[in-house]
């Protein structure tokens, strides 16, 4: 073996024997820096004549490529080994927890009132709003609730002491002033949904004195009986999403409305809960009164400046809560009005659960 | 309103079994809320007789019986005073269902000695409310049977629900008679006994023709009061009336069978003319119920010369009503002002079956007949003689007619209804329709269609219908909702467009944002305590008639609600309350839509990486109110900061922010520690208010967004660091040193602040990061430096130095 095969074999076992950064260094210096050894070999080949040149400068050139590949390989080496080593020492419990932030929650009847808004909208409703604070006209006498109507007397109403104007004040009993305000406010045709808080003096598990209602009015030229059918029926089975809701229409008594209708949905009692669809007559079922509605009273139209001979119309109101608890499955109503934290966490929605038609009202 | 199935068919022809009735109820608006046959839980209940009574050998008040159910002899043992050989009673065996209080019977010793069921009383039964002793049959009842069987029991009892407006179903009759018309059967014809009276009628007169426009009545003298007969006293006690007396029965039969309410009163107790006329100030009547009314001239009271002895067409009073020992009566028979009834039944908040029926208006042209049929009842149960009728004034029976055409019922419910049909509903209802059906004919060779035109006549009893739509809802009813065909509304070409107005989006926004960012909502009630109310400033609104003292007053604020459920938040064992809540606050003249929010307790728990729990601070309170702020579209950057906080907040770490300096957007901060104490609450209690109403709504302005291109070289940072007094807010030298140059800053950002060694005392150190733009070319040294010194420049005119 000639003197540089022996140079670079050693060079070469010395650099995979090299164990740390440092020393490797130190080869390189010896090999390649200024007074290396392999520098000083390519130094010869300067004086050398062209034809010596030739004949030795491929060994040495060779010794330098080899030596120079075997630092970076074994540089790159020990530079992982490094870095495993560090990662190895940096490893900790994966398992710990992590902080994701509070989680925080939409209240059940914002949600339903959420739906309601998006699943009237696509049947061409707008939202309409009102006081809570109303008079006695709004509230009775435009709906055709005299004074003395016994009428009156199924309201529970909460009063202001009686003012200076002689406007007598009250808290809103039912969302069906926003009837009237809207007739008076804009011209027919109208399709509005009214949602909002309303107070009746009643307390108990299913009677709150403040509570949620949702208005409905349809005003316009040749509107039916049958148009309130229909939209009772397309609008509560888009909120339920059952296609198998069986609605029970009952002839019954509103001032306001005339006829009137009181709507019963058929549910079936599944694992001791009432679960809203089927038909109520069948066995093991029956019904719940969810809605009540009726045409537009003609004296209600006339109150509100529009001829009842032009117009007609339906009204219906529903318990915002209470399609909540039939939806969601809620039993105590006194529980919405808590603020209780465990509960809202279990019955609240996410702040992404927007309702959309496109991926279902419910959540 | 309760009957039973057989009192109804004492109207009511009818072959329909029970489920097609009560189905029928409900279709044409009798809402059925209950039915229940006594019979059903009586079934295992037999009629015995007790053979031997001797006594127990070990109680002194039991004795031991053998009794004869039927299948020989059982010994039972029996603490009832009244068991003794002979007697015929109902025996409950071994397995029956005691229906009082569902005790199963099985073979027992008592005392030591067997007993084999147990003989029962009335009350055991829940046929009475008689527990002195056990029922006593006549003794030739069958032994062996079922009692309710024998008893006549087997009748279930029907409970409908009448709406305001159908006075004429608050008796059976018209109950049958709406059955009738929906085609369940054949109305009845009513015959009225007539008793030929003896002698002028009473001294009765009205004295308030608009309370009480008509008051009939007749005597009957030699009356003998004692118990209903079984018929009548088994009918009152089914749907849970209590037979009290035969005369009192009377009128109560009268009123659930026909809807008639009567009174009588024990002439023996009368001073002179019985007058109905309006009350005066002060007068006093003691109620039937026990209970003593003040009565108003705006009421109407029945009285004679010395004192009121009925609350008209509401309630009798207690001295002059019939009693047992009664012998000469006068029976009222009046037509009371339904007005008049309503309001004052309200003004004494006083219900009573009468009330029901008088100020839903009775039927005012059956005055005659009810007190014919009143009288008649009273001779034949009590005997007596009757006088002759007085008729003083005279009851609204002026028919009433509405014009109308059979095509109204299409145009308003959408259902097509023959005309014959529409007339046989009407007719049956009572209604009488007069007027041309719609006719088609040849006029001068050219065809004509005229329509129908009806004069429909509305039954006395129908007060409520006065109206085209009524007849319409009466023939639908009776048709049924279910014929309605269901329509679909017309719809709007396209897909359906956005309804939701800009203060909708507005809090729905805000909602979810709230939601996003950790905050559970909560609804809280819309009324405070007083207490509460004056905590944030008193509210200008304070109910009459509050449910209870703790709700009471309009919320002026948010906040008491929000800290009243942090507060049971807390006593549950919360450690960290995030509410808010998105309501209305409410004003003398306004309703103003506000977003409230508390954080209480550890904004951050103990934890491996954090350390100790740590408190929320007024700046958590500031982020949340520029957030949502922030989401509701508010100009966050063009806002500024007061501190000026309500006194609900801690003075000195609270704050407002501005849209101009009038316009407050909302106001957060430390919650004041008294405010906090008040509400139960220790340790940093953060708030805010976002008052929705004064954002100012974007109008709307396309979807075009203003063209922008990210510019092409780097934004330069430059840090400064100025020392200034005290008391100069941050806000307002980050302001002040962003506008020194307005084309060149992009921002100026606040991110230290220093108070300490190497700043004068009274002063504080601000450092500010600036952050420029240029523009189509790097800034050059030049520029730099004048923007510098501008800077410099601009914060000294706030006192402010750079610090060296």
């Amino acid at each position: 073996m000639s003197e540089i095969a022996n140079l670079k074999a050693g060079l070469i076992a010395d650099i995979a024997a090299a164990d740390t950064l440092d020393a490797l260094e130190g080869l390189r210096v010896g090999a390649m820096g200024k007074n290396g050894v392999v520098t000083g070999l390519l130094k010869t080949l300067g004086p050398m004549s062209p034809e010596e040149r030739l004949e030795k400068g491929p060994p040495i050139q060779d010794l330098r490529e080899s030596v120079t590949a075997a630092l970076a390989d074994r540089k790159a080496a020990l530079e992982q080994a490094a870095l495993d080593a560090k990662l190895a020492a940096e490893k900790i419990d994966m398992t710990l927890p992590a902080d994701i932030g509070a989680q925080g929650s939409v209240h059940p009847v914002s949600q339903v009132m959420d739906e309601l808004a998006e699943i009237f909208a696509d049947l061409g409703f707008s939202v309409a709003t009102g006081p809570e604070i109303e008079d006695d006209w709004h509230n009775f006498t435009a709906l055709n609730i005299p004074e003395t109507h016994p009428a009156r007397a199924m309201h529970d109403t909460f009063y202001f002491p009686d003012g200076a104007d002689g406007k007598k004040m009250l808290l809103r009993t039912h969302t069906s002033p926003v009837q009237i305000r809207t007739m008076m406010n804009q011209e027919p045709p109208i399709r509005i949904i009214a949602p909002g808080r309303v107070y009746r003096s009643d307390s108990d598990a299913t009677h709150t004195p403040m509570f949620h209602q949702i208005e409905g009015l349809v005003i316009d030229k040749g509107i039916t009986l049958g148009h309130l059918k229909w939209t009772l029926e397309t609008f509560l089975k888009a909120f339920f999403e059952r296609e198998d809701i069986v609605l029970r229409l009952r002839p019954s008594y509103f001032p306001f409305t005339e006829p009137s209708v009181e709507v019963d949905v058929g549910y079936t009692l599944t694992n001791g809960q009432r679960v809203i669809g089927g038909d109520g007559d069948a066995p093991g079922g029956g019904w719940l009164e969810v809605l009540g509605s009726g045409m537009v009273n003609r004296r209600v139209i006339e109150s509100c400046g529009l001829d009842p001979d032009e117009w007609q119309g339906f009204a219906f109101g529903t318990g915002v809560d209470r399609l909540a608890m039939l939806k969601y499955g809620m039993n105590d109503l006194r529980a919405f009005f808590d603020g209780d934290l465990r509960w809202l966490k279990h019955y609240g929605f996410s702040a992404l659960d927007v309702p959309t038609l496109s991926g279902g009202v419910g959540a | 309103m309760k009957f039973t199935l057989n009192w109804l068919k004492t109207h009511l022809k009818t072959d329909a079994d029970l489920p097609t009735i009560l189905k029928g109820l409900t279709n044409i608006g009798l809402e059925v809320e209950g039915v229940e046959n006594p019979a059903e839980k009586l079934g295992a209940f037999r009629i015995a007789k007790v053979l031997t009574a001797d006594p127990h050998p070990q109680a002194d008040k039991l004795q031991v019986l053998t009794v004869d159910a039927g299948e020989g002899a059982l010994q039972v043992v029996c603490g009832a005073p009244n068991a003794r050989a002979g007697l015929v009673g109902v025996f409950g065996t071994e397995g029956a269902v005691v229906p009082v209080n569902g005790m199963v019977l099985k073979k027992t010793a008592i005392r030591g000695v067997e007993s084999n069921g147990m003989m029962c009383s009335f009350r055991e039964l829940e046929l009475g409310e008689d527990h002195e002793g056990i029922i006593e049959l006549s003794p030739d009842a069958p032994v062996g049977q079922v009692y309710a069987a024998w008893a006549g029991l087997d009748d279930p009892v029907i409970d409908v629900s009448i709406t305001p407006n159908r006075q004429d179903c608050m008796g059976v009759r018209g109950i049958a008679r709406d059955l009738a018309a929906a085609g369940l059967g054949t109305l009845n014809a009513i015959v009225v006994p007539t008793v030929e009276g003896v002698g002028a009628g009473p001294d009765v007169r009205t004295d308030d023709v608009d309370g009480c426009p008509a008051f009939f009545a007749r005597t009957v003298k030699g009356v003998k009061n004692g118990a209903s007969p079984e018929w009548m006293a088994k009918r009152l006690k089914a749907i849970g009336q209590k037979p009290i007396s035969t005369l009192v029965d009377i009128t109560n039969y009268i009123m659930i069978d026909l809807g008639r309410p009567l009174h009588v009163y024990d002439m023996a107790t009368l001073k002179g003319p019985l007058v109905a006329r309006k009350g005066r100030p002060g007068e006093q009547v003691l109620a039937l119920n026990g209970k003593t009314y003040t009565v108003d001239e705006t009421m109407t009271v029945i009285a004679d010369d010395e004192a009121v002895h009925d609350i008209g067409g509401i309630m009798g009073g207690e001295h002059s009503g019939a009693q047992d020992g009664t012998t000469d009566v006068l029976i009222e028979c009046a037509y009371f002002t339904p007005e008049r009834i309503a309001v004052t039944g309200q003004k004494l908040a006083l219900t009573s079956d009468a009330r029901g029926r008088f100020e839903r208006g009775v039927d005012p042209a059956f005055l005659d007949d009810g007190l014919s049929i009143a009288t008649y009842l009273v001779t034949e149960l009590c005997g007596g003689t009757a006088s002759e009728a007085t008729y003083a004034g005279a009851p609204p029976v002026a028919v009433k007619t509405v014009t109308y055409d059979p095509a109204q019922c299409l145009g308003l419910a959408g259902v097509d209804v023959a005309e014959s049909e529409q007339k046989r509903i009407l007719e049956s209802l009572g209604f009488v329709v007069q007027g041309n059906d719609a006719t088609f004919e040849y006029q001068d060779g050219v065809p004509v269609t005229t329509p129908a035109n009806w004069t429909v006549s509305v039954p006395s009893w129908r007060r409520d219908v006065d109206g085209w739509p009524d007849i319409v809802e009466e023939v639908v009813r009776i048709v049924g909702l279910d014929q309605v065909p269901s329509t679909p509304l017309p719809r709007a070409p396209g897909v359906a467009r956005p309804t939701a107005t800009a203060e909708q989006l507005i809090e729905r926004r805000v909602r979810r944002t709230a939601a996003a960012r950790g905050l559970a909502e909560a609804i809280n009630w819309s009324f405070l305590s007083e207490k509460e109310a004056a905590s944030v400033g008193g509210g200008d609104w304070t109910l009459a008639n509050p449910i209870s003292e703790d709700l009471k007053v309009m919320r002026p604020s948010l906040l008491p609600g929000l800290l009243s459920a942090t507060r049971r938040n807390m006593d549950r064992g919360a450690t960290a309350v995030r509410l808010f809540e998105l309501g209305r606050r409410y004003f003398a003249h306004k309703e103003r839509a506000t977003v409230g929010f508390v954080l209480a307790g550890e904004k951050v728990a103990r934890g491996w990486q954090t350390g100790k729990a740590q408190p929320f601070s007024a700046f958590d309170a500031k982020g949340e109110v520029i957030a949502l702020l922030a989401a509701a579209g508010a100009p966050v950057g063009n806002l500024q900061s007061y501190g000026d906080a309500s006194t609900a907040y801690h003075p000195g770490q609270s704050g407002t922010l501005r849209l101009g300096p009038k316009v407050v957007l909302a106001e957060f901060g430390v919650l004041h520690p008294s405010l906090a104490k008040q509400f139960g609450l220790t340790g940093t209690v953060v708030a805010g208010e976002i008052f929705l109403d004064a954002i100012p709504v974007k109008r709307a302005s396309g979807f075009m967004r203003a063209p922008y291109a990210p510019p092409a070289l780097q934004a330069v940072k430059r840090d400064f660091a100025f020392v200034i007094d005290q008391a100069v807010d941050a806000d307002a030298l980050v302001r002040t040193v962003k506008g020194a140059d307005k084309k060149a800053i992009v921002d100026a950002r606040l991110f230290d602040v220093f108070v300490g060694p190497g700043v004068e005392e009274g002063k504080k150190s601000l450092a500010i990061e600036i952050t420029l733009q240029p523009g189509e070319k790097s800034f050059s040294q030049e520029e730099l430096d004048a923007i510098s010194a501008a800077v410099v420049k601009a914060a000294e005119k706030l006192g402010g130095t750079l610090r060296g």
